[in-house]
């Protein structure tokens, strides 16, 4: 069956390039339709290569080249059930917002499918591959797709500001990336991920290969917006159109982070053994420093996007975290955890543009009230906030109990993570409470206002955009009760990071031997699970109620001051943004110089 | 001498951060980001290269010949396109931004922060 | 942040992030002792198993084939991200006064665009016997059409760059590259295999499907960069001066 995993790219491909040459000539709504067969295509062919790659990783070698003698010299896509599995939730949510934006955007919407199916290509291109140059095209593919997409809104400075901030520093991620891989490359004369591991467990050169990992870690970084990467995140995701943001919150954002897995366990994992927690550590920590910090920052916001912007990056820490751990249970966390957030993110950000089309805005504040009457948009809206605090076998709930697990021998870990995960899902019940049920402050000066939006230009289509927005919440808040998701998850983590495995298929064709099959129910769990997601609950809950009261309490000088000081780090201005990077870059570097030597 | 191009192209990566990080004008931002990506083509094709090797040519030439890496040069033509084409958007983006703020001073365009 | 805060942060970090790199480097093989068997193992089998004398193209269009499909889908995608930004304030087709006087520049007009087109579509032919290719060739030959603009003036250029020739030509080069690699995996091999008689080394006939490859590639190329020049000519000549 490895001939479907081509098509998985260059189905939307094809779309792509037909979309955009027949762009003067079709009808609009015919584009459109060529856009949803395209990513709903993907989306079933994804689901197909996940079932079968569950009896073993599917590997595609293109152009017919094979290894010659041990030596790799074509480029390959090699579909293992957890990288399968995310290209399918990449055609998924990219089909959801087709439907919904054939609803949503104007009359004139030029070349936005051609756009979204690029966008959809080159992630499906960049789980798969298995080759590190080949990731590097997919990521800049990916890339140049979205900063278009982001700049989408022509009309205002903010999309554009959005837009520049967003390309270059990714675009400076890319080339760190591209450093790396000519270090690494140098070093042993390959660009395929196996055979890079191979020849990495021999020979010395010890400061080139951790100087190449450090790089290329930080360039996936950069994508998935991690601390001190993270700052372009907010600006990009405040200002694109709400279908762009649902599938670059759902889906891009974490391909950066299995960037980060994948080149760590096929590549690194094998020279720095002996020094595994080092690494691990460091990742741990950047992944809880963002969980907090998104949290805080999202708590701190009033446009609607830009908070959701925010708890994106606290969610990203958080499977930052779990990857961080160095152990399948916290790599099948993250995957639980990936694909519940991007169901419930998507629908989030679906329901800020039914939002702005029925209300006209999208800032918590202006809204105040006005969302009493969309009573459906309200429970969607306060379900998906839950979902994403987790209580007991709701939505991230089962990514968490397995990232808790995890931790288990560093028991200040979980507390953090569910301090994190409360922060944001209390900013998004605060913004619920205040639009949906009119209660809470009207004022409140500490989260300061970002520039208007303009509502689409079309009519609100509900009888599309309702169910396509309600689809994708139900869908996220079910994750934690799909009975053998996590037993599948933890055996597919497990054989995600079995390096050995991976190479002896890639470079010599060794199928793994047969598993047995697993059965489909419901793992038992344990008490401490259970009750950090009620209290995960319970603490949303409180924070957000002292969110809605905090200006009627007076000022608290100890909190507003800190609150404001970084605030003003994320201050939209380019230098400081690729400072900040450089910043980064170099600590990490030092970290790792000092740790690895 | 035989590091020196290794170290023109980490040169190259640091005076186009700096530029990057010091500019005050959306073109030169871009050219900026362009530089930093060149150091990356210089060590792609230093890293390829083989002591007395000619081009990867072999035109009435004997196979066998002594030649450089071809695959390094097929990815620094890659990455020159990756380039073109973000400096292509970027550049489109500062038209955009003068026609709206008037300005393509980075400073002066965040009107998105905190 | 100010300016002065800025760069006292990155200052340090600046001189850490070059120690990083100065690091890394230290480690590489010295200038000129390329190791790895990548490049050597390309260079033997080039023209034994594909018949191509020129090494880089082989590895671009054949063994690294996946690789150019995703870079021509780059340069795409930029191409429809840089019309869709600057689309919008209907901007009109309208003819500026935009003449060339000197006779000198028009008489070079009449001659210099065909002569580097000929140039460009020379170079994407011989691309796997000499060095040049597709890209290279395309990218020519989109530069014979800006000569021809500078030389002859907008409306000479207007009739080849517009969006009803530009547009499907674009969509071909890139769905192109596609249809070959499907086509492969249509006669039940690997995507984008080389299913065509590789013809004789150092001739035009050698490559096989590679070829086509070539060509789809130096298609879409020159449309790409056609409709880039477009748009941002057309951004000068309709504002005016800004």
């Amino acid at each position: 069956m490895s001939w479907l995993l081509p098509l998985l790219v260059a189905v939307p491909l094809l779309g792509a390039a037909l979309t955009a040459a027949t762009d003067h000539v079709l009808p609009r709504h015919v584009k459109d339709l060529i856009g949803i067969a395209a990513a709903g295509t993907t989306c079933a062919f994804g689901i197909l290569v996940m079932l079968r790659s569950e009896q073993g990783d599917v590997v595609h070698w293109f152009g017919g080249w094979h290894p010659h003698g041990g030596v790799a010299l074509g480029i390959d896509f090699v579909a293992d059930p957890l990288s399968a599995a995310l290209a399918a939730l990449v055609g998924g949510i990219v089909l959801v917002a087709l439907v919904f934006s054939w609803a949503y955007l104007e009359e004139a919407a030029l070349l936005f499918d051609t756009l979204m199916l690029v966008c959809c290509a080159a992630m499906c291109g960049f789980a798969l591959s298995g080759d590190l140059f080949n990731m590097f095209v997919w990521l800049e593919l990916m890339g140049v797709a979205a900063y278009a997409l982001t700049g989408f809104e022509v009309k205002e400075i903010g999309p554009l500001q959005g837009a520049v901030n967003f390309a270059i520093v990714n675009g400076i991620g890319g080339y760190l990336i591209v450093i790396g891989i000519a270090l690494a490359y140098a070093r042993t004369g390959a660009l395929n991920l196996a055979q890079i591991g191979v020849t990495l467990t021999t020979g010395g050169g010890r400061g080139l290969v951790v100087v190449a990992m450090t790089l290329v870690v930080c360039g996936f970084l950069c994508k998935a917006a991690v601390v001190p990467f993270h700052l372009w995140l907010a600006d990009a995701y405040a200002v694109a159109p709400a279908p762009v943001c649902a599938v670059f919150a759902a889906v891009m954002t974490d391909i950066g982070l299995l960037g980060v897995a994948r080149v760590y366990w096929t590549v690194f994992s094998h020279p720095f053994a002996a020094h595994a927690p080092a690494v691990g550590d460091v990742l741990l920590a950047l992944g809880i420093a963002t969980a907090l910090l998104g949290g805080v920052m999202a708590f701190l916001q009033r446009h609607l996007k830009r908070m959701l912007a925010y708890s994106v990056t606290c969610h990203i820490g958080i499977m930052l975290a779990g990857i961080g751990l160095l152990v399948p249970a916290g790599l099948a966390g993250t995957a639980d955890l990936l694909l519940a957030h991007a169901l419930l993110v998507a629908g989030l950000f679906l329901a800020t543009g039914v939002l702005l089309a029925l209300l006209r805005s999208v800032d918590e504040l202006q809204l105040y009230g006005k969302g009493r009457r969309v009573r459906w948009l309200a429970a969607l809206w306060f379900g998906a906030a839950l979902g994403l605090a987790g209580p007991p076998y709701v939505g991230v709930w089962a990514g968490h109990a397995l990232i808790d697990e995890a931790a288990s021998g560093r028991p200040w870990i979980p507390p953090l993570l569910w301090i994190a995960g409360a922060l944001a899902s209390a900013s998004l019940l605060r913004a619920g409470v205040r639009v949906f049920l009119g209660r809470g402050a009207e004022r409140d000066p500490l989260l300061s206002p970002e520039m208007r939006e303009q509502p689409p230009g079309r009519g609100t289509r509900l009888a599309i955009l309702a169910p396509a927005t309600a689809v994708t919440v139900v869908l996220g808040l079910l994750v934690s009760v799909v009975p053998g998701l996590t037993q599948r998850t933890e055996e597919a983590a497990a054989r995600f990071s079995d390096r050995a495995a991976y190479a002896s298929l890639v470079l010599r064709g060794a199928a793994a031997p047969h598993t047995a099959p697993l059965p489909f129910a419901l793992e038992p769990t344990s008490l401490e699970s259970v009750l950090y997601g009620i209290g995960a609950v319970l603490l949303a809950a409180a924070l957000a109620a002292f969110g809605l009261r905090r200006p009627q309490l007076g000022g608290i000088p100890l909190l507003v001051a800190p609150a404001r000081a970084v605030k003003a780090v994320h201050s939209g201005v380019i230098g400081d943004y690729v400072m900040w990077l450089t910043v980064g870059t170099a600590v990490i570097g030092g970290i790792w110089a000092v740790a690895l030597r | 001498m035989s590091y020196a191009p290794y170290a023109v192209a980490a040169w190259i990566c640091v005076v186009g951060l700096y530029g990057i990080v010091t500019s005050r004008n959306l073109i030169h931002l871009g050219v900026c980001l362009t530089v930093t990506q060149s150091s990356t083509y210089v060590l792609l094709l230093a890293v390829g290269y083989v002591h007395n090797g000619g081009p990867p040519i072999f035109t009435g030439v004997p196979p066998g010949t002594r030649a450089v890496d071809p695959v390094v040069q097929a990815l620094t033509l890659t990455d020159i396109v990756v380039s073109v084409t973000v400096l292509a958007l970027i550049l489109a983006l500062a038209l955009d931004v003068h026609r709206h703020a008037g300005t393509i001073d980075p400073d002066e365009i965040a009107e998105l922060h905190g | 942040m100010s300016r002065r805060a800025r760069l006292a942060i990155f200052a340090p970090a600046l001189v850490g992030f070059a120690a990083l790199l100065v690091w890394g480097v230290a480690g590489l093989p010295h200038f000129g002792h390329y190791r790895g068997p990548y490049g050597h193992v390309v260079n033997r089998i080039v023209i034994p198993e594909r018949h191509v004398s020129n090494a880089v193209n082989a590895t671009t269009y054949d063994i690294r084939g996946f690789d150019t499909m995703g870079e021509e889908f780059i340069l795409f995608a930029a191409v429809t991200g840089v019309v869709l930004l600057l689309r919008g304030s209907g901007r009109t087709r309208a003819e500026k006064d935009d003449v060339v006087r000197s006779d000198v520049v028009r008489a070079a007009g009449a001659v210099a665009p065909a002569v580097v087109v000929l140039v460009g579509l020379w170079v994407a032919a011989f691309g796997f016997v000499t060095p040049g290719g597709g890209f290279q060739g395309g990218v020519a030959v989109a530069g014979g059409a800006a000569v021809l603009f500078v030389t002859l003036g907008y409306r000479a250029w207007s009739r080849l760059g517009n969006e009803s020739i530009l547009d499907p030509l674009e969509g071909l080069g890139a769905g192109g590259y596609v249809v070959v690699g499907v086509a492969a995996l249509a006669s039940g091999l690997p995507f984008l295999t080389n299913i065509f008689g590789f013809g004789v080394a150092g001739t035009l006939r050698s490559g096989g499907s590679a070829e086509l490859l070539n060509w789809a590639a130096a298609i879409e190329v020159a449309a790409a960069n056609l409709i880039l020049m477009t748009e941002f000519v057309e951004q000068y000549l309709v504002r005016g001066r800004s």
